[in-house]
């Protein structure tokens, strides 16, 4: 069966980057732009796996991850962080909110379908 | 790659989002907002454009976000005061990363020592500067730091021979917390090599004593695997924290093979055994067998992979829809708009026409059809205005390129200045906004080079020593107008008309207004490279403004006060598409006066008009004298006087707020025309601004009101306005 992937990036570009690469790896993508727009998607939909940046505007990567391990419906749902920072700390964050891995961007398309199978049952 | 290049052109226009959304939130910043949201907002403008440059390996942009993103980091940790020094630095990083997205876009070039100068002062603000000359290297970071463990770098690349790792692994509860998954990284290991996996139970407890969210399961695996060490904890990345890892590496120094009789019959195992994909399902749920349990190498090839293109396509339509939720615009081609534009332009003729057939025809006025057509009328302007409403947008993408304009000025002139800007949310059409850059980028040059004193010279005249440059956009009876002012000097008046003197624009006891001689500087020749400096040059004078801002049906006047400053009005319609016109026969010719000229209509008694002398003649309208211009005559339709008292008086303004009063000799009605350029289709004909069909398919010159009059003051005696 076809996974569902849902990405939360208030990038356009990011976005773009995301949808073509998960949908070459077969994968059926759904988007979202912060983390708000994120858990409205999340409502009507029950993704395999979630792809979020940090850095957004209304609601951030880390408060969207802790949102959504908070409920029940989704606690379960696998949670990639996109960041940019390769640092330990912003990983240390968002692990302990909840984040089941991470990707460090610039990704390539190989690395980041790399990083969706190694979390998607 | 086509999907690629498409993206990076997303990029591009979101950089220019990004860009315009950082310097706004900078100048806010300047101006006293410390909302922590305007701060994050602006460290996200810089964070996506090196996210997005890192994609496209745009080093240099990346290279210099990210020393600037840094510098913002602290800003926004509060380890950065951000002071009207530190802003001015980083209002000029903004710049510089303007200039960086744009040479990556044109493929120009950048002056290397600039952003390298910016690099460095950005640098310099961070707290505990200096020590971090590395610090831009680490964003460039492709792989994700190991930060759990220290690893020898240098290692040399795997050894040709397999390893052999035993792999003791116990997860905690924490990791299934975080929706990790033992299955999976054993499947993971399984795709390294070889594994034997035995799991251990004993910490199991008694199924009432069971948490259904505890971690009971220890795993033992026996990896042999061509790779190293590395990929092996790159396994467990994701759950290093989560769980008790041991890994041993039995081969450590390159062994012989470690125990090959032992693999072979492992593998051998492994072939008789089917492949199970998913073998364990949840470890700690279901009590696993003791026994050694070998798992497929490599078989776990993922489902979703196998047919790629109809499952992709569907994935891009419901990310579109997606896309379509998330986002309440759409981008469409120009092209579709402007053919949309000129359909609703054909219909609203054709609708015309379809008018005045049924009057032709006789029909009731209370007839069905007639009040059809009404209905239809009305519906065909509110498409039309709805149409336009696509292609207009607010004047914000011209106006936040100034302050940047401004800064450079001020920094080349020595003077300090201050932009502010109002009405930025006006909304005008695009092809307006697209062709106002120019003519504002000048006048705000000019507003700073010639208009703004010298700090000492403002301080001496009791100024404060800041100048202000004021540019604002606000909508006025269906027109944009936009003004740029400055608390200069004013125009020196003498000045300016010694100059005109002297390049022969004006005889040399030429009697002029004040207004007169401030609308000097909009004669073409009256600004030359002598004696503009290299701010304001560039080869371009007031007069070249003046023509494209009337090139878009727009005027330009001045007001100038001398030790206050000046203003100039700027009026342009908000469309270049339609206009509402009043539509008036002159010498059996039809043409349409644009209503947004006309204060008045009245039919002259007699005894109001009076000559003047040769064929000029006024007529006093609530006792103030206005000059009178035969339209006809004017415009060469006949020659000879008309009996004013058998004609109607149409009173114009102009933008300069001078008042003139046109005699035609019927006024027909009044009408929404679309507006066909002469210029397009014939040539440029003075006094005409453009031309429209009408319903009876007959072609109807709009006249320029402003050119009529422009024209007429030539030969008409000057002042005669100022008469009361």
């Amino acid at each position: 069966m076809t996974k569902t992937i849902l990405t939360v990036d208030d990038s356009r570009t990011m976005r773009d980057m995301l949808l073509l690469t998960l949908s070459d790896a077969g994968y059926r993508v759904i988007q979202a732009e912060d983390g708000v727009h994120g858990l409205e998607v999340l409502a009507g939909e029950t993704p395999d796996v979630i792809v979020t940046d940090i850095n957004m505007p209304r609601l951030d990567g880390f408060g969207f991850i802790e949102k959504v391990r908070h409920d029940a419906n989704y606690r379960a749902v696998p949670i990639l962080v996109l960041t940019t920072e390769s640092d330990a700390e912003k990983k240390d964050r968002a692990r302990r909110a909840g984040a089941t891995g991470w990707i460090v961007k610039p990704f390539d398309p190989t690395k980041l379908v790399a990083a969706v199978r190694r979390v998607a049952a | 790659m086509d999907a690629m290049a498409a993206i990076k052109q997303t990029f591009f226009q979101e950089c220019e989002e990004q860009l315009a959304e950082l310097e706004s939130g900078l100048l806010a910043m300047e101006g006293g907002d410390s909302d922590s949201e305007t701060v994050n907002a602006v460290f996200r403008a810089v964070h996506s454009v090196k996210g997005g440059a890192g994609a496209f390996s745009l080093d240099d942009l990346v290279r210099f976000a990210h020393v600037f993103e840094t510098a913002l980091d602290h800003v926004r940790a509060g380890k950065l005061e951000p002071t009207p020094d530190v802003l001015k630095v980083l209002l000029r990083a903004a710049d510089v990363l303007a200039d960086l997205v744009r040479a990556a876009r044109d493929g120009g070039s950048v002056d290397e020592s600039r952003s390298q100068k910016l690099a460095d002062e950005l640098r310099a603000l961070n707290p505990g500067a200096a020590a971090e000359p590395e610090d831009d290297l680490s964003g460039l970071e492709f792989q994700p730091v190991h930060a759990t463990f220290d690893f020898d770098d240098d290692e040399p690349p795997p050894a040709p021979s397999d390893n052999v790792f035993t792999i003791k692994f116990k997860p905690k509860p924490s990791l299934y917390a975080k929706a990790n998954e033992t299955a999976l990284i054993l499947r993971e290991l399984g795709e390294l090599g070889h594994t034997e996996t035995s799991c251990d139970i004993s910490d199991l407890p008694l199924l009432s004593e069971l948490d259904p969210e505890g971690a009971y399961l220890a795993w033992t695996i026996r990896l042999t695997t061509p790779q190293n060490e590395d990929a092996v904890r790159d396994v467990f990345d994701f759950v290093s924290w989560d769980c008790d890892l041991e890994i041993i590496n039995e081969s450590a120094p390159p062994g012989p093979g470690g125990g090959s009789l032992d693999d072979e019959l492992a593998a051998l195992l492994a072939s008789v055994q089917s492949p199970e994909v998913d073998a364990p399902e949840m470890p700690e749920a279901a009590p696993e067998p003791m026994a050694p349990k070998t798992f497929a190498p490599s078989v776990v090839e993922p489902v979703e992979r196998a047919p790629q293109a109809k499952p992709a396509a569907a994935a891009a339509k419901s990310g579109g829809e997606a896309e379509a939720k998330a986002a309440p615009t759409i981008r469409v081609d120009l092209d579709r708009v402007d053919r949309l534009i000129d359909l609703v332009g054909e219909l609203v003729i054709n609708q015309a026409m379809l008018a005045q057939r049924v009057t032709e025809a006789g029909v009731a006025r209370a007839s069905s059809i007639v009040i059809g057509l009404d209905e239809l009328e009305q519906l065909t302007r509110e498409i039309q205005d709805s149409v336009m409403a696509i292609r207009a947008q607010p004047v914000k993408s011209v106006f936040q390129r100034m302050p940047r304009l401004v800064r450079e000025l001020a920094a080349m002139t020595g003077k300090s200045v201050r932009l502010i800007s109002e009405g930025e949310g006006t909304e005008v059409d695009k092809t307006v906004i697209e062709r106002l850059t120019d003519p504002l980028t000048h006048m705000i040059r000019n507003a700073i080079d010639h208009g703004l004193e010298k700090p000492e010279t403002r301080l001496a005249a009791g100024k404060p020593e800041e100048g202000t440059v004021r540019l604002s956009a606000l909508h006025r009876s269906g027109r944009i107008v936009i003004e740029i002012s400055d608390d200069g000097a004013g125009i020196n008046r003498p000045r300016v008309k010694q100059i005109a003197i002297d390049k022969g624009l004006i005889p040399a006891d030429a009697q002029l207004t004040d207004e007169e001689i401030d609308n000097l500087i909009f004669l073409p020749g009256f600004s030359t490279a002598s004696e503009i400096s290299d701010i304001s040059g560039r080869g371009v004078g007031m007069d070249v403004v003046k023509r494209s801002i009337q090139a878009l049906g727009g005027r330009i006047s001045i007001s100038s006060r001398p030790g206050k400053g000046s203003t100039f009005t700027m009026s342009l319609p908000l469309t270049l598409a339609v206009l509402d016109g009043m539509v008036v026969t002159v010498a059996d010719q039809t043409l349409i006066v644009p209503l947004t000229a006309i204060v008045e209509t009245l039919q002259p008694k007699s005894g109001e008009v009076h000559g003047m002398g040769g064929t000029a003649r006024v007529i006093s309208i609530r006792n103030k004298f206005t000059p009178l211009i035969d339209i006809g005559r004017e415009l060469g339709y006949r020659s000879g006087a008309t009996d004013p008292l058998a004609s109607v008086v149409i009173l114009v303004e102009t933008e300069g707020g001078g008042r003139s009063a046109f005699l035609v000799d019927a006024i027909q009605g009044q009408r929404q025309v679309v507006i066909k350029s002469l210029e397009a289709n014939y040539r440029h004909v003075p006094g005409i601004a453009a031309a429209t069909i009408l319903g009876d398919g007959r072609v109807a010159l709009i006249l320029d009101v402003d050119a009529v009059l422009a024209n007429t003051q030539a030969d008409t005696p000057q002042g005669v306005s100022e008469a009361a």
